[in-house]
């Protein structure tokens, strides 16, 4: 196709202007361009440069060491113990089959932990450790280390767990931790972000649940730099956490596995009193357990095991165990009556084996009666009369006022599970509880710790104390808190008669050591370590008229659990009253029989400080002590005394 | 219009051609290649591999190809013109019927050592073939229907044909330089604004079409505008490029977070970071500063292109010149608007930054038919 020049000339004149303008328009985009970055780089960089921030920074939290507990002496009783887990980084493992085959010739793995972890792999990001095992063995450790160079993405991971040397010594005081649940988040209202950590630990049970914030102490935190898919890049800065507090507990270690061990067998309770300062020497409960079983979790079997047991290991019954204090609730009486000026301390009642209330026969436990007795003589040979009718006189008020001014029937504030408040009856408390009138029976029961009447062998202790004392003796088990040690539970004077004092102990003194009082077969010889004590044997069934024509009363032939619990109560020394000692066997049948010789074993381990010397002991039970003795002391924990000089 | 109108006299010959090389455009291209391999090297965390080397490699490839061009008379290249757009057509038909999967595209053809991506080839070859067809038409004729008609059909060819891979981004280049060179060559205005107001009416056809048989484009398309319109809808979804994106941007403020130290990009935040998001790490690790300087240096090159075809008599050439020039202008448009979150991602790499050798070869020798343009242009 030919072209004129003129059509050359118009075609390139109005290219020229199409050019410019399309040049026009590319200059006019690249000035939206322009301030397109001005806008989002200079306007809002600061609000962009935050987000970066955002994207590339992440907190974690570093959990503190739980505070540790020690003993009065620093031995550890609940500590922080390195515990091994093996994890694997899938990344770095490359072959997850040929890695795991190799490393089950090494230690032993669980079948199902592997099924776990393989699911958990297929989720996570690459470099994230995946745990195989848990609280796996130094040895197995050791030996991973030594074969790194075959087990590519292995790594032995060492992280802090909760740990009970002393095993089942103190698992009722103590309690035990175990890993963070939903249904104890779902208790918190604003849970501490700690608690989001898997498998953190905390308190569940006892003075570890009790003390919880104090042992917890306060998360640290570091911040890292992460990558789009989180990958930890670098540390920026980390932040320690504040470690929980130390504390100190006011038991003796040694007291405490004696009374555990001493108590082996029978379903019973044992406190020791400190009637100085009130310090809780020993609180024992058994049978026990082992809390390191529930740190970790534990296995369907063996919490069976422990819910099954009809012994209740799992009950902390010094504590939490309520009983009717049978005859060791007569202190309470007598000195309600000395107290009130019904009667004097030499004033008698006359004992025929029984009285008649209201068309109904209250019998004492001496079916020919015991005659004319006092006050005195009614404690040593445990009359039960004589309180039915000095409680009939005095009136029940008085002698609940009495049974809470020595510690029976009220709260004890002490860091432990459901510490049980027990019951001081009064005609009030029928009325809104039961919702019905007192009757006159109601006080004839309670005059001899049944009926309503009901204590926990921590109450029956404190009340020992109170009465050795006549101090209101408040019972701590905390000595001290990171070294700061915590208000002393010696306690103000109770405002007592002390000559009404005096009476009551002497009544106890002669329980012990009168030839013919109940506990005399349990006394202590060594003098000035001589104590005085007060039996009990509380029934929890009714005796009916059939069974009591039938002279079926003899324990040994009913079913454990309808027989008789045993109590004893006691301080010691007499003249000098160092501790007071509580014991209470659960159907064991007599007190002064059952109770009495176990609570002697104990007073004088708590006054030695470890074995008395046989010749404490009246001289036929020497050979069954020693035989004992050696037997108990081979069950003694062997602790290196780490004194911690903090707590 | 023959060889033999030119001034054989005036247009250098033999050697003497590299004198009248467009020196400055040649070197304008070296530092826009260069700051590549600056922000690779830096995204690959200061390491030549994978990134920077090749990139290196392929760019002294790429000048060579432009100078041989360039040394290759312009005449020449018209007269092949048409068979460049056959055989790119031909390509792009065969890559639909048996090219390789790349990225869920089609985009590839495998040549054995290299890989060829045809839709590539034909951002060029659409160009050379319109600029041939206006030189050859008579400008009277120019805004003939009929004479609009063919250009037109030129285009929507092979548009379809890579809107089927499909790759919106090289369609919407195709559609728009092959736009740009009909409007340059002095087809009447009217005909643009029908055709302006027939896209705003297909664009709602395309939106009305969602979600029924006859959808015109697929859901992950939709989902790319959806984001574009409102990126904080889903932030670690489909919008997580583009607030990614102008999060790296915008951190980097007036001077930038310094060399290597952009977090966004080395934490991997980034997508596609030493491709089609490149930009963003520039743009965080040397801020507004830098990204401006990076501005300049495309204005400059688009500024050496239009003057050199605006004083060139040989109407192919200037076409040409321009068709090349607005096509590379909408390449850094679409990439920088797109990564500053004024249009939606599309995938269209940053002209000789983004890592890529396909597209960086193409260019180059883009550029050498520019070149050729202004070493032959009658004197």
């Amino acid at each position: 196709m030919k072209r004129t020049p003129k059509d050359t000339a118009t075609g390139s004149r109005r290219l020229t202007r199409r050019a410019l303008f399309v040049g026009g328009l590319q200059a006019s985009f690249i000035g939206v361009l322009a301030w397109r970055m001005r806008f989002l780089q200079v306007d809002q960089a600061d609000e962009f440069r935050m987000l970066a921030e955002e994207n590339r920074i992440n907190i974690r939290l570093i959990p503190p060491a739980r505070g540790e507990i020690f003993d009065r002496n620093g031995v550890a009783i609940a500590r922080n113990e390195p515990a091994y887990r093996i994890t694997i980084v899938r990344e770095d493992a490359g072959d997850i089959d040929t890695v795991l085959g190799r490393l089950s010739h090494l230690v032993k793995l669980d079948p199902e932990e592997i099924e776990r972890a393989m699911t958990e792999m297929k989720r996570s990001a690459p470099f994230l450790p995946i745990t195989l095992a848990d609280r796996v063995s130094w040895e197995d450790v050791s030996r991973i280390a030594v074969n790194t160079p075959a087990l590519p993405g292995i790594t032995p991971e060492v992280g802090l767990s909760r740990g009970y040397p002393l095993a089942q010594d103190f698992a009722h005081v103590v309690g035990y931790v175990g890993p963070v649940s939903d249904y104890d988040l779902s208790k918190l209202e604003d849970p501490d972000q700690l608690l989001r950590i898997p498998r953190f630990q905390i308190g569940k049970v006892g003075l570890e649940a009790k003390m919880e914030d104090q042992l917890r102490g306060s998360a640290g935190a570091r911040r890292v730099e992460v990558n789009a898919v989180g990958r930890v890049m670098r540390e920026l800065d980390r932040r320690e956490g504040v470690p929980g507090a130390n504390l100190q507990l006011t038991t003796d270690y040694r007291l405490q596995n004696y009374v555990q061990a001493r108590l082996a067998g029978e379903s019973a309770a044992a406190v020791v009193i400190d009637c100085e300062h009130g310090d809780l020497l020993a609180v024992g409960s058994a049978p026990t357990f082992d809390p390191n079983l529930f740190v970790e979790g534990i296995s369907v079997t063996d919490y069976r095991a422990l819910t099954e047991n009809k012994y209740r290991p799992l009950a902390a019954k010094a504590v939490q165990g309520i009983y009717p204090p049978g005859s060791t609730f007569k202190m309470v009486v007598a000195l309600a009556g000395l107290e009130a000026g019904v009667i004097g301390p030499e004033d008698t009642f006359y004992c025929p084996g029984y009285i008649e209330v209201s068309n109904r026969r209250f019998h004492c436990w001496k079916r020919g009666g015991h005659g004319s007795v006092n006050l005195e003589g009614s404690l040593q040979h445990s009359c039960d009369v004589f309180y039915y009718e000095l409680a009939m006189q005095v009136g029940i008020e008085k002698i609940s006022e009495m049974a809470m001014k020595l510690g029976i029937g009220v709260h004890h504030d002490l860091p432990m599970s459901a510490v049980a408040t027990g019951l001081a009856p009064t005609k009030e408390w029928k009325r809104t509880v039961r919702g019905q009138d007192w009757v006159i029976g109601d006080t004839v029961n309670s005059a001899i710790g049944q009926g309503f009447v009901l204590a926990s062998p921590l109450q029956l202790a404190i009340m020992a104390s109170r009465v050795a004392t006549g101090r209101n003796v408040t019972p701590r088990i905390i000595k001290s808190i990171d070294g700061v040690e915590q208000p002393s539970g010696s306690g103000e004077s109770l405002g007592l008669n002390p000559n009404n004092l005096r009476h009551v102990r002497q009544g106890m003194f002669e329980v012990s050591n009168n030839r013919r009082g109940t506990g005399y077969g349990a006394r202590i010889i060594a003098e000035g370590y001589r104590m005085a004590g007060k039996s009990g044997t509380s029934q929890v069934r009714n005796i009916s008229a059939a069974e009591r024509a039938a002279g079926v009363t003899s324990n040994a032939d009913l079913p454990w659990e309808r027989r008789d619990h045993a109590l004893w109560v006691d301080f010691a020394p007499f003249d000098n009253p160092k501790v007071a000692v509580c014991v209470v066997v659960e159907h064991g049948s007599g007190g002064s029989s059952t109770a009495a010789p176990i609570a002697r074993d104990i007073t004088l381990q708590a006054l030695f400080e470890g074995d008395p010397p046989l010749d404490a002991y009246p001289a036929k039970d020497r050979d069954a002590v020693r035989e004992r003795q050696e037997r108990l002391r081979a069950l003694r924990p062997d602790v290196e005394r780490e004194k911690k000089s903090r707590a | 219009m023959s060889y033999l109108e030119y001034a054989v006299k005036t247009t250098p010959s033999g050697l003497r051609k590299v004198l009248y090389l467009n020196w400055p455009l040649a070197l304008l291209l070296t530092a826009v290649a260069s700051v590549g391999f600056l922000m690779l090297y830096s995204v690959a965390g200061g390491s030549f591999t994978p990134w920077a080397e090749p990139q290196m490699k392929r760019f002294a490839l790429g000048l060579a190809v432009m100078f041989a061009v360039g040394m290759v008379p312009i005449w020449f290249w018209r007269n092949i013109s048409g068979v460049a757009y056959g055989i790119s057509l031909m390509l792009l038909i065969a890559v639909e019927l048996f090219g390789s999967i790349g990225m869920g595209a089609q985009r590839w053809i495998d040549l054995g050592p290299l890989r060829l991506q045809p839709s590539e080839l034909m951002k060029i070859a659409l160009v050379m073939f319109l600029a041939a067809y206006y030189d050859w038409l008579p400008a009277r004729k120019v805004s003939h229907p009929v004479w609009v008609i063919l250009p037109v059909l030129i285009i929507l060819v092979p548009t379809f044909l890579v809107l089927k891979q499909p790759d919106l981004g090289t369609a919407i280049l195709l559609l728009t330089g092959g736009g740009a060179v009909m409007f340059i060559a002095g087809v009447h205005w009217a005909y643009f604004v029908a055709v302006i107001a027939g896209a705003v009416g297909l664009v709602s056809a395309v939106f009305e079409s969602r979600g029924t048989d006859w959808q015109l484009i697929k859901n992950y398309q939709f989902r790319r505008i959806d984001t574009f319109l409102d990126p904080s809808t889903d932030p670690l979804g489909a919008g997580y490029h583009i607030t990614q994106s102008k999060i790296a941007l915008g951190s980097g403020g007036w001077a930038g977070r310094g060399y290597m130290q952009g977090t966004q990009s080395r934490l991997n935040f980034l997508p596609e970071k030493h491709t089609d998001f490149i930009f963003t790490t520039l743009a965080e690790e040397f801020g507004f500063v830098g990204g401006i300087a990076l501005l300049v240096l495309y204005a400059l090159i688009i500024m050496f292109c239009v003057s050199s075809a605006m004083t060139n008599q040989n109407r192919y050439a200037a076409l040409l010149t321009l068709g090349i020039t607005t096509t590379f202008f909408l390449f850094f448009a679409v990439n920088m608007s797109m990564v500053m979150g004024l249009a939606p991602v599309v995938g269209v790499p940053l002209p000789l930054v983004s890592y890529g050798g396909s597209a960086m070869l193409v260019l180059m020798l883009a550029f050498g038919l520019v070149q050729s343009a202004h070493i032959h242009k009658p004197r």
